[in-house]
C-alpha cells in the first residue's frame, strides 16, 4: 500500500487571525510543546507516509523553522520526505492571474506538479486546524475496501450555537458508509451532525483528474464546482473517528480545547494511543525547575521552565517563567513568556515572548480570553 | 568546511565506573544519565562544540550498546560533519590481531590512524567521567602560547584532598616539575582534571615508546605523562576556575546532582552561552496533578507528577501517584513511583518500578548512606529496602 500525504497549511486560518497574523496556521502553537502541524504530519508518518508535500501560503517563515529538514518526524529522506509547496507566483505574467490562493482547489492547484508527479495509489489530504490522533492506515484501509474514490474523515458531535460557520461541512452516510449527503452546515442549526474533520483521502488517479479539470475549466472551489455538481455519480466515503478531536476555529474554541489537554483521558486519546506517537521539533531544553515557594497544581508544563510562584490550571509553554508570588489561574502562556513577580493573570493567553512586568493584573473569561500578541511589554 | 582540523578531541569512554555498582551494570559510566535529560558524555561533548572542536573521536569499550545507540551520528550536538564530526571508535582486528585498549594511552596507539586523517596539529584528550562547563579553544590558545609540548588542566582542590588526585607541582610561570599520583604528602593542591593537550607528532613519538616497552601499563597517567617529564619537555598547568565534578562515586553523582537545584544552582545548564546539548526525545509535557506538590525540583518532560517531590531531580517519563513522596532523590526516568510509597534519598536507575506502598531508603537525616537501585528492577509493593542498600535486581 502506498500512499502519499499533503498538508493545507493555512486553510482557514482566518478563523484564528489574532494568532495567524504573523504565522501561518500550521504554526500555531498548541499543547505546551506542539504546533498545529505535528497533528497531521505525525498522523501521516505513523502510517508509514514518507512522500508530503505541504503546502504554504503567507508567512510561513516560522513553519520552516519548525518543519527544518523534517529530520524530527523521520522525514529527511534521499527521496521523498517533507517537500514545501510555496505559492507559484511568475515574474513574467500578469500578476493578477498570479494572486494568492484562497480555496482550497486554488491550494491543490499550487500543488498540481507534485499531485501529478505522486507515485503512490493514494494520497491523504489534511489540514492544520484540526488537532485529533487519527490512524491513517485504518483510514485507508477502509478506503480501499469501499471501493470509493474519495473518503472523508468525519466526527459526530453536538454542535453547539456559534461552533461551526458556513465554511464547514456536514454530511451523512447510509449503513455502509457511502456519503449520501455533502454540503455546507446551515448557520443557526445545531444538535447532533456529521461534522467533516478535513481529512480525506484519494485515489491518487482521481485527484490527478480533478486537478487537470480544474485547470482546464477555471474552477475555483473543491467542493462547489467538483464535488456538488457531481455527488450523484461520485462514489464517496464516510469513516468516523471516536478520538478526541478540536477543531480550532476561533479563540475561545482554542482556549476551550488547550484546556481539555488537562484532562488525562484527553492527553491518554491525543498522545498515548499505541504505535501512533505524536512527534514535534525538539529543541535542546534543560529540565523545568521548580524553585522553593512555587505552587503548581493541575497543569501541563513544558521544559525549560522556571516556576517561583503559583500556577493553576494552566497550560504553560517552553521556557516560561513564573516569578515569585505570581499566580497564573486558567491560562496559556507561549513559548518564552515572562511573568514578573507578584503579577496575577486569569484566563489569559499569552504569545510568544510577551512580558508581564512585576505586580500587573490581566484578566480575561473563559468565552473570551484576553490574548496578548507575540512580544508584547505589559 | 575546513578540510584540515586544527585540533582533534579523543575522549576516552570505555570506563566501566565500577564504583557507580549498579549504575553501570549495563552501561558505560559516560553514559549514565545525569540532571534528568542528560548524561555523562553530553558534558564533553558540548563542551568540544562550543569550544569550535568539531572532530571528536569516542574510544568505546565497556558496555557500548548504549553509547553508541545515544551518540548515533551526532547531530543533537551538531558533531553530524561531512568531514570530522563525533566517531566511535571501538577496539578493533588488524593485521597483528585484535586487542582490546589496554590503557588510556593504548586507546589512543591504537587509533593513531584515525587522527592523522585530519592532519591535525595538536590533540585533545578528555575523559567521559567528568561534569563540568570548560572552554578548550581558551586551553588550546595557553598551549599555543606557551610553545608547550603538553598541557594539563588543573583545578585548586582543598590541600586535605589533595591526597586523591593526581598532583601537579608547577612554578609560577605554569611549568610543571612534578607529577604525583595520589600522593601521601601533597606539595601542591593543583589537581590533574584528566584533560590534556599534546602537539600530535610530540605525542605519537611518546605511545609509540610506550607501546614498545612490555612493562608499561599503557596509560597517560602512569607512563606518558611522567616519561615526558623525565625526558625534560616543555609541560605546562592549564589553572580551570569553575564547575567541576568527578562523578565516579555514587555519592559524588548524588551532589553533583543536587547541584542542578535551588535558587542560584552552583551547576547551572540554562545558561545559554554555554549550553549544554543532549538527545532530546519528543514526550508530552509534564502533568503537575491537582494534588501534587513540588518544593525546589527539577522536573522533565513526560512526567506525571500527584504525589510530593521535594529536592529531587526527575528524568523524563516519571509517574509520582497519588499520596507518594520523594524527597533527595535522583530518578533517572521511565519510573513509577506507586501510591503512597516513599523514596528518600535514593537514586533510581531507568526503568525502575516501586510498588504501592513501599519504602526506599530513609530521610537523609538518618541514612547513613544513599539507596541506589539499578536499572529495570521492580519493588514489590510494601517492599521495604533499607538505607544504603544498592540493588541491580531482586
Amino acid at each position: 500500500m502506498s500512499i502519499a500525504g499533503l498538508i493545507f497549511s493555512n486553510l482557514n486560518q482566518n478563523k484564528l487571525a489574532a494568532m495567524t497574523r504573523q504565522r501561518v496556521l500550521a504554526s500555531v502553537p498548541f499543547g505546551c510543546r506542539y504546533r498545529l502541524i505535528d497533528f497531521p504530519l505525525s498522523n501521516m508518518v505513523n502510517a508509514g507516509i514518507t512522500n508530503i508535500g505541504i503546502v504554504t501560503g503567507y508567512n510561513y517563515q516560522s513553519l520552516l523553522d519548525h518543519l527544518g529538514n523534517g529530520k524530527d518526524w523521520d522525514l529527511a529522506r534521499r527521496s521523498g520526505g517533507i517537500r514545501i509547496i510555496p505559492p507559484y507566483i511568475s515574474a513574467y505574467e500578469n500578476p493578477a492571474l498570479h494572486k494568492m490562493y484562497i480555496s482550497r482547489l486554488e491550494a491543490m492547484l499550487s500543488a498540481a506538479s507534485f499531485i501529478r508527479n505522486c507515485p503512490e495509489d493514494h494520497i491523504v489530504i489534511s489540514d492544520c486546524d484540526v488537532v485529533c490522533n487519527i490512524d491513517i492506515d485504518a483510514l485507508v484501509e477502509e478506503h480501499k475496501k469501499s471501493g470509493a474514490l474519495i473518503t472523508f474523515l468525519a466526527k459526530t458531535m453536538n454542535v453547539e450555537e456559534g461552533q461551526m460557520d458556513e465554511t464547514d461541512f456536514v454530511l451523512e452516510s447510509d449503513e455502509t458508509g457511502k456519503v449520501t449527503h455533502f454540503n455546507h452546515y446551515k448557520a443557526g442549526t445545531t444538535g447532533k451532525m456529521n461534522v467533516f474533520a478535513q481529512v480525506m483521502v484519494m485515489d491518487t488517479p482521481f485527484l490527478r483528474s480533478i486537478v487537470d479539470e480544474a485547470t482546464a475549466q477555471g474552477f475555483t472551489s473543491f467542493f462547489n464546482d467538483i464535488i456538488r455538481p457531481n455527488a450523484d455519480r461520485l462514489h464517496m466515503h464516510a469513516v468516523y473517528t471516536d478520538n478526541w478531536f478540536a477543531q480550532m476555529h476561533s479563540m475561545e474554541q482554542y482556549f476551550r480545547y488547550s484546556m481539555q489537554l488537562l484532562d488525562s483521558n484527553v492527553r491518554a486519546d491525543l498522545f498515548k494511543r499505541e504505535n501512533l506517537p505524536i512527534q514535534t521539533k525538539v529543541r535542546n531544553s534543560p529540565p523545568t525547575r521548580y524553585l522553593p515557594g512555587a505552587k503548581v497544581s493541575g497543569s501541563l508544563i513544558a521544559d525549560g521552565c522556571v516556576i517561583e510562584g503559583t500556577v493553576e490550571n494552566s497550560i504553560i509553554f517552553r521556557g516560561v517563567h513564573v516569578g515569585k508570588g505570581a499566580v497564573v489561574r486558567n491560562s496559556i502562556l507561549m513559548q518564552g513568556t515572562y511573568i514578573g513577580d507578584h503579577a496575577s493573570l486569569g484566563c489569559v493567553v499569552t504569545d510568544k515572548n510577551v512580558l508581564i512586568r512585576d505586580g500587573r493584573t490581566l484578566s480575561g473569561h473563559e468565552t473570551m480570553p484576553f490574548y496578548i500578541a507575540k512580544g508584547v511589554h505589559v | 568546511m575546513k578540510q584540515k582540523k586544527e585540533c582533534v578531541a579523543m575522549l576516552l569512554a570505555g570506563g566501566q565506573g565500577s564504583r557507580l555498582y549498579a549504575l553501570t551494570k549495563k552501561t558505560a559510566k559516560p553514559a549514565v544519565r545525569f540532571g534528568g535529560k542528560y548524561r555523562i558524555i553530553d558534558f564533553p561533548l558540548s563542551n568540544c562544540i562550543n569550544s569550535d572542536i568539531d572532530t571528536v573521536g569516542v574510544l568505546t569499550q565497556y558496555q557500548p550498546l548504549v553509547l553508541n545507540e545515544y551518540i548515533g551520528n551526532g547531530l543533537p550536538w551538531d558533531l553530524d560533519r561531512n568531514v570530522g564530526g563525533v566517531k566511535i571508535l571501538p577496539p578493533y582486528q588488524g593485521q597483528n590481531g585484535a586487542d582490546w585498549y589496554k590503557g588510556t594511552a593504548n586507546a589512543i596507539y591504537q587509533n593513531m590512524e584515525f587522527i592523522e586523517q585530519y592532519n591535525c596539529d595538536y590533540v585533545l584528550i578528555l575523559s567521559g567521567d567528568h561534569i563540568y562547563k570548560m572552554d578548550y579553544a581558551k586551553m588550546l590558545d595557553f598551549h599555543k602560547e606557551k610553545g608547550a609540548d603538553c598541557t594539563i588542566a588543573v583545578l585548586e582542590v582543598p590541600l586535605e584532598e589533595a591526597s586523591r588526585f593526581g598532583i601537579m607541582s608547577a612554578h609560577d610561570d605554569g611549568t610543571i616539575y612534578k607529577f604525583t599520583e595520589k600522593p601521601k604528602n601533597p606539595d601542591s593542591t593543583k589537581a590533574s582534571m584528566g584533560i590534556y593537550i599534546f602537539n600530535k607528532k610530540k605525542l605519537f613519538d611518546y605511545l609509540i615508546a610506550d607501546e614498545a616497552d612490555p612493562n608499561s601499563a599503557n596509560d597517560f597517567g602512569k607512563n606518558i605523562i611522567p616519561n615526558m617529564l623525565a625526558a625534560g619537555e616543555k609541560m605546562f598547568a592549564y589553572p580551570f576556575e569553575g564547575y567541576w565534578k568527578d562523578v565516579g562515586t555514587i555519592s559524588s553523582l548524588w551532589e553533583a546532582n543536587m547541584d542542578l537545584l535551588g535558587e542560584d544552582p552552583v551547576l547551572d545548564v540554562t545558561d545559554q552561552s554555554w549550553r549544554i546539548y543532549a538527545r532530546h526525545q519528543a514526550d508530552e509535557p509534564q502533568m503537575v496533578g491537582n494534588t501534587a506538590i513540588i518544593d525546589n525540583a527539577s522536573i522533565t518532560e513526560g512526567c506525571e507528577i500527584h504525589g510530593t517531590v521535594k529536592n529531587s531531580v526527575l528524568g523524563s517519563g516519571v509517574k509520582v501517584m497519588y499520596g507518594a513522596y520523594v524527597k533527595d532523590s535522583v530518578i533517572m526516568g521511565n519510573t513509577v513511583i506507586g501510591e503512597g510509597a516513599t523514596v528518600n534519598y535514593t537514586i533510581l536507575d531507568e526503568g525502575v518500578d516501586i510498588g504501592a506502598g513501599a519504602k526506599v531508603g530513609e530521610a537523609r537525616e538518618n541514612a547513613k548512606d544513599i539507596t541506589v537501585i539499578g536499572t529495570g528492577v521492580k519493588v514489590p509493593s510494601g517492599a521495604v529496602i533499607p538505607a544504603g542498600e544498592m540493588i541491580s535486581e531482586l
